[in-house]
């Protein structure tokens, strides 16, 4: 990680945190900052990403603004952690895209919808757009089986490998790479991953809006991802009847994968959205307003996603169902484009920090019993 | 929202913890309360807002507080930082109720933790706030609010009118307009006067100009001032104040706890004129940090140093502003703009006259010196290993010991002896009923919680009658 004016500041908030430390009980940042006395571009890009933007140590800051430190840390590393989304993006000519994510999702949003639908109709017939399609192998009447998934899997597997390129050389630069692997560690990180514990200040809410504790991004986080994960899950039970079992779509409403995809999309939908609320009522000084455009953008199209998954599934039968489809895949396909590239690579980021913080933690456990 | 044409049950003059805590109190028991707080909303809550534990008595361990800490071992630890200057039943009464505090403060929606690391030590007998004292004070506001306390930002009051012991209105300024507030009873809960350099002037003269407030900028007194001067009995010593060694760079006022240096016994110190000046390994830095910062305000120009290198660098909480550093003393003398021969000298000595022993950070050991006055009893090293490191000091003074004197109902004590019939005082104001000199940690938010919450109950006890 190069040296920017927001590891400069970040360094100075730190020495101030490093010799306070009022806020030890309040997430990994804290523990993980009292382990260093030097902080290199690295640590704080590590601390950044351990971050969560609970806000409390914010609230309980003796030297917030209007104080003449200014200590503002979750403002602070979430500007660090869109630089090094910048920085660890690969190919590393890509970084640029997070200067203006929010144009640039929304961009490719809309070019992923215009691109399915014209595919359609250059394609086929284009009145299969506006007909209604019923029994088995409606959808791929109107797209092919062959091209969806051939497009849609180039993506996403693009999108992996890409996200995996970028946690190798986030990991590299946030730290020494070296040490055993053990298995202890991961399962912290784990843990910690899928509870979001250090979203809840020691268990009892964040300062979501103002200095008052709720828990309500943290349960709103959880619907999201796994309303996604359901979704995730839905597809592949889909593609597990359609190749395994024989069983062509459209499924009935009680199948296995129509349900996975139903509950999945209104988790989505209810994450997304209540994030969304979030964002826009919370107190605004303690917020990274750079990051907001490409945060919007993402959460919006996740919410699109779903929604129009199940707009689709209400409408399958009838004869708005070629567009909706269209809409719904192109949106889809504008998501696998983007997440390399997108706040979604956060998921990375903060998965290794996590994993970097569990070592670490248990190192020190180990050397000072 | 505060209607200042209202007649309160009970009016609280401050916004800290022993402010809120009365305030509370009162409008849990059914009087209509308003509180008045000098600061802006941001920088609301007076020293609490950076405090961040308070010393409770305990007898068995609860899910914030080790083992136990009963009241002979509290008074005994009370007695000694005081040397006796406290007043015994109003102390024990103060200790007996701290079992107390931590629920209340919990009812208030302050959230506790355990302590996980820091110099001090202190999981025994303090409860730490989660946070610290800001997240306690945002708390305790949040409460009010729901309760229906009236609060007033940005107005300071300066004279609270008392004719034969009653407290019958308060003269205010509300946003900068000249304001009356009327109420049944009054609670003074408006701190100290350590931010008022023309007043600590007035003890210390020019050395004032050079002592850094650590807390609020907002503790100027004037209350205090305006009640002594009406009649009501004094106590403690007005020429003393609680102090620490502070980094000399620290902001003038409002730099709160994080510029205090715990490098003192690892360290040695020396003046303006290059001399040590006092042991420091004199016992371990819990029991002295709060001396250092009288000791610094008596040394010319109140400047003082602390010299270390790079083998006790690591044994103390890294500092905000860095050390300087430098490869000789000689050029770390240059530095810090003190006499390099002088500091040469002063090392040579000090090394020379290190005794052989077994170095334990945490406890005294026998690290000493030999033939050095004044000596350096416990962590006393060699001063040899480069780069050299000198963290300039000043002292950085925390409170003010005058205060008005108080009953054990929390009521302040007028000229001829007798209570008031309705005015109260809690907090820093009145602590020098108790806390006559020196200092434990977390006391202070100890007597600003159970006489807060004793002068609350009083109050609108009376207003009620």
């Amino acid at each position: 990680m190069q040296e920017t004016e927001t590891t400069t500041d970040a360094r100075r908030q730190m020495e101030v945190c490093n010799s306070c430390r009022y806020c030890e009980g309040y997430c990994a940042v804290f523990p993980a900052m009292a382990m260093r006395r030097d902080f290199t571009a690295g640590d704080l890009t590590h601390l950044a990403n351990l971050c969560h933007g609970c806000k409390g140590c914010y609230h309980a800051c003796q030297y917030a603004p209007p104080h003449q430190f200014g200590v503002n840390i979750p403002a602070t590393l979430a500007t660090l952690r869109l630089e090094s989304y910048a920085e660890y993006a690969w190919p590393p000519a890509m970084g640029r895209v997070f200067e203006r994510n929010g144009t640039l999702l929304s961009l490719t949003a809309a070019l992923g919808i215009a691109l399915v639908l014209i595919g359609v109709m250059a394609f086929g017939d284009p009145t299969i757009l506006y007909t209604a399609q019923t029994g088995p192998g409606a959808f791929f009447r109107v797209i092919p089986m062959w091209l969806m998934t051939s497009i849609a899997g180039a993506a996403f597997g693009f999108a992996i490998f890409a996200m995996g390129m970028g946690g190798m050389r986030y990991w590299r630069g946030t730290g020494s790479a070296g040490g055993r692997f053990s298995p202890a560690p991961v399962l912290d990180a784990g843990v910690s991953i899928l509870t979001l514990r250090n979203l809840g200040g020691g268990g009892h809410g964040c300062n979501d809006v103002d200095d008052a504790f709720t828990s309500q991004k943290r349960w709103l986080h959880h619907a999201m991802f796994y309303g996604f994960m359901l979704c995730f899950a839905a597809t592949t039970s889909g593609s597990i009847f359609h190749h395994v079992l024989g069983l062509r779509s459209p499924h009935s409403f009680f199948s296995l994968p129509v349900q996975l995809g139903f509950w999945g999309g209104i988790l989505l939908c209810i994450g997304t959205a209540g994030l969304i609320r979030l964002k826009i009522i919370t107190d605004p000084v303690p917020v990274a307003r750079q990051a907001l455009g490409g945060e919007y953008a993402l959460l919006s199209l996740l919410f699109l996603v779903g929604s129009t998954g199940l707009l689709l599934l209400g409408i399958r039968h009838t004869g708005a169902m070629g567009v909706m489809l269209a809409i719904h895949l192109g949106l889809v396909f504008a998501l696998f484009l983007a997440l390399p590239y997108s706040k979604m690579v956060h998921g990375v980021y903060r998965s290794l920090a996590l994993l970097r913080h569990a070592r670490e933690t248990r190192a020190a456990k180990a050397a000072n019993p | 929202m505060a209607d200042l044409d209202v007649l309160y049950d009970v009016v609280v003059v401050g916004g800290g913890n022993a402010a809120l805590s009365a305030a509370i109190t009162a409008r849990r028991a059914g009087a209509t309360v308003l509180l008045i707080e000098h600061a802006p909303r941001q920088m609301r809550g007076g020293n609490s807002r950076h405090t961040r534990n308070l010393r409770a008595l305990h007898p068995v361990p609860t899910d914030v507080l080790t083992e136990s800490y009963l009241e002979e071992e509290y008074w005994d630890d009370l007695l000694r930082v005081t040397g006796g200057r406290t007043d015994e039943p109003l102390a024990r009464m103060t200790i007996r109720a701290s079992q107390h505090a931590p629920g209340f403060l919990r009812d208030c929606g302050v959230v506790f933790q355990p302590s996980l690391s820091g110099t001090l030590s202190l999981s025994r007998t303090n409860a730490f706030f989660l946070g610290g004292g800001k997240a306690l004070v945002n708390a305790m506001y949040r409460t009010a609010d729901a309760l229906g306390i009236a609060v007033l930002y940005d107005s300071e009051v300066q004279h609270i009118v008392v004719e034969d012991g009653f407290a019958t209105e308060a003269l205010i300024t509300h946003r900068g307009f000249p304001a009356r507030v009327r109420g049944k009873t009054f609670i003074a809960s408006s701190g100290g006067f350590q931010a008022n350099r023309e007043w600590l002037r007035e003890y210390w003269g020019d050395a004032a100009d050079n002592f850094q407030i650590r807390g609020t900028p907002y503790a100027q007194g004037t209350i205090l001032k305006d009640l002594l001067a009406q009649g009501i009995q004094q106590v403690g010593d007005p020429t003393q104040f609680h102090a620490v060694a502070n980094d000399a760079r620290a902001p003038m006022e409002d730099g709160g706890l994080a510029m205090r240096l715990d490098c003192v016994p690892f360290a040695i110190v020396v003046n303006r004129d290059v001399e040590r000046f006092y042991d420091e390994g004199e016992d371990v830095w819990p029991k002295r940090y709060a001396i250092w910062g009288r000791l610094i305000a008596q040394q010319p120009d109140q400047r003082a140093y602390a010299i270390t290198d790079s083998q006790a660098l690591h044994n103390y909480l890294p500092s905000v502003f860095p050390p300087e550093r430098a490869d000789t003393i000689m050029e770390l003398a240059g530095k810090l703009g003190i006499d390099a021969q002088k500091l040469e000298r002063v090392v040579a000595d000090y090394n020379a006259s290190v005794q052989p022993g077994t170095f334990t950070p945490m406890k005294p050991d026998d690290c000493r010196t030999e033939g050095l006055t004044p000596p350096k009893s416990h962590w006393a090293r060699r001063i040899d290993k480069p780069p050299f490191y000198g963290h300039p000091l000043r002292p950085g003074i925390t409170f003010t010991f005058l205060g008005v004197k108080v009953n054990d109902r929390a009521r302040v004590m007028m000229a001829d002896g007798k209570p008031s019939a309705n005015l109260f005082a809690s907090g820093e104001i009145m602590a020098g009923n108790i806390l006559g000199q020196g200092y434990l940690a977390g006391f202070g938010m100890t007597i600003g919680t159970v006489f807060g919450r004793l002068a609350g109950e009083e109050a609108a006890r009376h207003a009620r009658n």
